[in-house]
Order: structure tokens, then sequence, then C-alpha cells
């Protein structure tokens, strides 16, 4: 065999190349700028004219903004300050200052301003153990207790009806437990029909009874009093965290095997996506009233917060019947396989990789709802938006958009935003495909 | 045996004493049939499987012998006939169905670990949830089957982070926590690399070793004459041929196995 023939067929290497530096064009800055923004004329034109759409509105604004004037108790106030200053107008932040309680908690009683407070500081234990894994498991059961408490905070009135409420959870709890024995099917829907026959029988006479023996409460705070950021909080927060589950049972239901429950389910889904919210809002406002039994008086914002969540579960379900979709019919085989019953397999195996998966749309939900809190502004509710108007109403504010916007945008922005971020921490604290 | 063995590449003797069969019946399958919406599957199947036995059940594609394994633990539902397994009939009833599932451990071909947890996690779920054994006592009995199949070091990694064949083991790890009585292999090392496959049957051989009744769904014949004790030959949803393996791999009665046989082994 010649060496030419040895050279081009049978080849060894003997000696391995070692690594090298990338060239100056390959690396930092420079390549970033390369790739990123000069990436060919175009992108050149492109980024110089992002560059000049930049600068104009840093140019417009900015003036505006540093001219901001921030003590003041009217919009006249503001037109003097700048024109002792013979500047043009800026922005009159003073009504923010001046309308900050009312934005806030609308119309809620000052002396009482203490109970929405500290009913916002107990959300942050509350929701610590649902939020992060570093969080003591224990303080769990104050997230259960929470709701109630939060209620009774920012209502008031006596501690019987929250207790009683509360119990018809206990309730379905216990059935559920009990029951167990008998099989899943029937535990299951004993541990709906429980709590149902409680709140609906014996949960009012109950909680009469009760306030008569034991009569403890506190100063009770009517639900028009209610308004601003406090509104939007208490209607997105509850809305938020009932529709996850609603809409996880709803998705189930829609898998299911057992036609009544499957159809069930998909008329409901299909019909609350196919109707608009405000729809739904005008209904629980004003159509409500007429389906309920005569006497029965059940709080605007309850009914919203009933409305919004069945609205937003709706969209859950779906969300999630796609993360559902997602998981490959190997997961449900080897949970069986391995004996595990239906809600352990959802509850172990299942919904931890759908719910992961469909993480970006449940939090794309949940943003959704939280602004859509804005649209109770139609059925008479004071949120923000609702503020604004009333706040431009008084001779003091007339005439003043921006600033006001400007703040209740950016408020939103900002508990919006945050769920963002917290979504993608999220993702990556679960992510162990290692892909 | 040792013959055999060195084909599929394990290099050790085989170690006979526990492969007994006894008289014990682990599965008795009768006249069992399934449909696929209108195609015929499963046609009358017969089969009585003793505790102790290693069966391995070949045939081309479309055969019906993996539907045949998961009608065993009821992933799949058969329309009529009967199949008790450990004295347990499969019914509609939910409650004998775990209970024979919980008996009986799986292994599928694409593994079917759970992603979100780690192989320890893995291992302890079912023990823990529906063997409702204290933790820590299945954490002990997760590390010694992972020992067992060679992997205790991966105890806290993600089923993501481990080769196919590491994954497969740890899949064997998982059904064995349970302590089954029978164990089901569906094509164990069909989505393996060539490489990854012995470490997947050593780990088999071990089981079988131990006195393990066994049902593989395999085309690895030299597993089946190393180990098993009967095969199983089916086509078109039916048992065709079934002996033990020296007299089916040397001296096929029928057509259609002298003709699987003759593409599959290759000469």
């Amino acid at each position: 065999m010649s060496d030419l023939h040895a050279h081009t067929v049978a080849y060894v290497r003997e000696s391995m190349i070692p690594e090298q530096v990338a060239p100056v064009t390959e690396r930092g800055a420079v390549k970033w700028m390369r790739e990123n923004l000069f990436n060919g004329w175009l992108s050149t034109i492109l980024t110089v004219l992002s560059l000049l759409v930049v600068f104009w509105i840093v140019a417009d604004l900015g003036p505006w903004l540093m001219r901001s004037v921030w003590d003041a108790g009217s919009l006249s106030e503001c037109r003097r300050i700048w024109a002792e200053a013979g500047q043009p107008a800026g922005a009159c932040w003073g009504v923010i200052n001046d309308r900050l309680h009312q934005l806030l908690f609308g119309f809620y009683p000052p002396h009482l301003y203490w109970r929405p407070v500290l009913a916002l500081v107990l959300m942050i234990p509350a929701l610590g153990p649902i939020l992060y894994p570093w969080v003591p498991r224990k303080l769990i059961w104050f997230s259960a207790v929470y709701p109630f408490l939060a209620y009774f905070l920012l209502w008031g009135g006596s501690i019987w009806l929250p207790v009683t409420a509360a119990m018809g959870f206990v309730a379905g709890g216990a059935a559920l437990v009990l029951l167990r024995p008998l099989g899943t099917l029937p535990a299951t829907i004993a541990a709906f029909v429980v709590p149902v026959i409680w709140w609906i029988v014996a949960a009012g006479p109950f909680a009469a009874v009760m306030t008569q023996i034991l009569p403890i409460g506190i100063e009770f705070v009517r639900s028009d009093r209610f308004g601003g950021f406090l509104i939007s909080l208490v209607i997105g927060v509850s809305g938020i965290s009932l529709s996850l589950p609603l809409g996880i049972l709803l998705a189930l239901g829609r898998q299911s095997d057992m036609v009544l429950i499957k159809s069930v389910c998909v008329i409901f889904i299909e019909f609350i996506r196919g109707v608009p919210l405000i729809t739904l809002l005008f209904t629980a406002s004003l159509l409500l009233n007429y389906f309920l039994p005569p006497g029965t008086s059940f709080d605007l914002i309850l009914r919203v917060i009933i409305m919004v969540t069945l609205f937003a579960a709706a969209y859950m379900a779906e969300v999630i019947r796609g993360g559902l979709a997602a998981l490959p019919r190997g997961q449900y085989e080897a949970a069986d396989a391995l004996g595990l019953d239906y809600w352990k397999a959802q509850r172990l195996i299942i919904m931890p990789q759908a719910l992961k998966i469909a993480i970006p749309g449940i939090v794309n939900t949940f943003i959704g709802l939280f602004k859509d809190t804005t649209l109770v502004v139609f059925i008479g509710l004071l949120d923000p938006i609702g503020l604004s108007n009333a706040i431009r109403a008084s001779s003091d504010w007339q005439g003043i958009y921006w600033e006001l916007f400007i703040f209740i945008g950016a408020v939103f922005f900002v508990f919006c935003f945050g769920m963002s971020r917290y979504s993608m921490y999220l993702e990556r604290r679960l992510r162990t495909d290692h892909r | 045996m040792t013959d055999t063995a060195a084909e599929i590449g394990i290099d050790r003797k085989i170690d006979t004493r526990h492969m007994k069969v006894s008289d014990e019946v682990a599965i008795q399958i009768t006249r069992m049939n399934k449909w696929f919406g209108s195609f015929h599957v499963l046609r009358d199947i017969d089969m009585t499987v003793h505790q102790g036995e290693r069966i391995v059940v070949c045939g081309p594609s479309g055969s019906g012998k993996s539907t045949l394994i998961r009608c065993i633990n009821r992933l799949e539902e058969h329309q009529s006939g009967q199949i008790i397994v450990d004295g347990t009939e499969l019914t509609s009833d939910l409650k004998n169905i775990d209970k024979v599932r919980s008996e009986v451990g799986m292994v599928f071909q694409h593994f079917n670990l759970f992603p979100h947890l780690t192989i320890l996690e893995n291992c302890t779920l079912a023990p823990i949830w529906v063997r409702k054994i204290p933790k820590q006592e299945a954490e002990e009995i997760a590390m010694h089957f992972l020992e067992k199949v060679k992997i205790p070091e991966q105890a806290l990694k993600f089923p993501g982070q481990l080769s196919g064949g590491q994954q497969q083991r740890v899949a064997i790890a998982r059904s064995l926590c349970m302590k089954p009585r029978i164990m089901l292999f569906d094509e164990p090392t069909s989505a393996l690399d060539p490489e990854m496959i012995k470490e997947v049957l050593d780990t088999m051989i071990q089981l079988a070793e131990e006195g393990m009744t066994m049902i593989c769904v395999t085309h690895e014949m030299g597993f089946a004459q190393a180990v098993a004790n009967r095969v199983i030959f089916m086509d078109q949803g039916q048992i065709v041929e079934q002996n033990e393996p020296r007299e089916f791999f040397h001296n096929p009665k029928s057509e259609r196995t002298q003709l699987f046989l003759s593409q599959i082994l290759g000469h």
C-alpha cells in the first residue's frame, strides 16, 4: 500500500487540535452590536430610526416631567406655579398627592383604613408558602384561613359569617375523607354536595343563632364604600385564586369519560367563552337578582367576583387542557401501572407537569383578569378608573387626565410585571428536563 | 446456558438456582378477546403463567403482543373472556384493578419516568402514596433497588440527566420498589442504543435469577435463550406457537414462526 493511498483512504489523526480563541468580531460587545444593531443595511436603518423615535419621545416627555409639581391642592394652583416660574405647563402630580387615599381605598371609612392595610400585609405570609418553596410548609394553614380572615377584615360585621362559610369547606373535606372507603366517585360527589347543602340550608340560621349567642364582630362596611385599588385587588386576587382550581376541575371534567360531567363542562366553557365579560358583569349587577329567591340581597362585589371567576376559569380550563394535551400518554400509563388512583395520579403526576407547561398561559389569564377588573366601572363600582372620573368631576381637578392615567397605569403595570417575572422565576425553578 | 448469554454480551454464568417454576398459578387468561374499534387485536387468547416463569413474547409488529401484556394490568380493557391475576379477576371494578396494578410491575418501551421528580422520588412515590409506607422507609427501599440496578449515585438527579439505559434501569427499580410478584416488560430495550441494551438486559437477567415471574415482550432472542423457560410467538392477534426456547429456536413448527425467526435472526 502506497503512502499516498494511506493518506487518502485510511487516515489516522496523530495529534488533536487544541481549542483556540475566537476572533474579535465573534466576541463581546462588538459581536453583539454587529449581530443585533448593524446586521446589514436594513437593520442599520431601523436602528437609526429607532434611536430617533426614542430621542423624540424623551425630548417631548422629559421637559414635561421635569416641570412636575407635587405640592398643589388643585389644578389652578399648579397653573399658578408654572406661570410664576414663567414655564409652560408640566405634570401636575398634586392630584395624586391630594387624592391618594381615595385612589387606594375609595370611600372606605378613613378611621378603618387599618383594616384593608392589615389584610394586604397579611396577604404576604398567606401567599408565601404558595409562591415560594423555602417558606415553611406549616404556614399553608394560614393561607387556608386567610380568605375568611381577609373577608372579615374588609367587610367586618359578625365573625360568624366567615366562620360558617369556612365550616362548609371543612364539612366537604370531612365528607371526602370519611367516604373514601366507599370509592372515589361517591366521595368526590359528597365533597361537592355536602358544603353546598350546608351553605344553602344551615349556614344562614347557624350564623344568626351564633351571632345572638356570642356577638363577636367589628364595624360593618358596606360594599358601596369600597373603591380604588382596594376593589381591583379584592376582585383580582379572589378571581385569580378561585379561577385556578375551578379551571383545573373544568379541564379535568372536559377530559372525563363520564358523558354527563364532560358535557356540563364543555357547555359551561363554551358558553362563558362565547360571551363578553361586560355582559356577564351586567348580568351580575342587574339580572342575578331576578334569578335569586326574593329577599336575598347578594353583595354586588361578591356577585362580580363570581362572574369574573367564572369568566377566567373558562379560559383557564382551556389553557390547562393545552398543558394536559402536551403530556405524553406514557405518563398516565406509568401512573396507572403503579396503582395510583385517579386523584392521586392527577395531583402527583399529571397536574404538576401540565400546570408547568401551562404557566405562560395561566399567568396570561391572571394578568388579563386583573386588568379586566377595571371593567366594573360600567356597573357603577368605583375602581381606579371610575374614581379618576369622580376626581375630575370635582372643581379642583377638572381637566386633569394624563397624571391620573399614568399613575393608575403605573400601579397596574407594577402588579402585572410582578406576576410576569414571578412566572419566569417559576418556569426556571421547575425546569427539570435539562434540554 | 452460558454460551447464549455470551451472545448478548453477558460475560458471566447465569445462576439458575432460583429459577424455579412453581405449581402456583400467577396469571390465568381464558378465551380473552379484545377489539380496537372494529379491529380484532386479540383473538381467543388462552394462557396460564405459573409463579416463577420467565416468558418471552415475540412476533411481528401489530401482532398484539404489547396489547396482550397491557391487558394483564388493564392498561387496555378486554371485551370478552377472563383474566385472573394472582387470584383477582380483572373487571371494571376499580378496586380490583388498583390491587392488581400494585402487585404487577410494568416497564415501558419509553421508560415513562416522571420528569418532574428526582430518581429517588420516582421510586418512592408509589410506595408512599399507594402502599402507605413511611417516607424514610420508602427511601431505604428505593436506595436498595437503585443499588441493585447499579445507579445509586444518580438518586438525586432528574430523569432528563440520565442516559436511556440508566433511565430504563431506574424504571425497573421504580417497579421493584412496589415489591411486585409479577413483572411485565413491554419492549424494554427497543428504544435504546445498542451499547445500552446490554446493561438493561443484565438487570433483567439478574431479576430472573432471583426467581421473579416475568413476561417480556422483546426481540432480544439472546435474552430469550438465556433465561426464558417459554417463548410465545404471536401473529395476527393469536398465539401461534409456544415452546421452551431450545425447541422454539432450533425446531420451530409453524411456517409463520420459521419465517419470523429467519427475518429476525438473519439466517
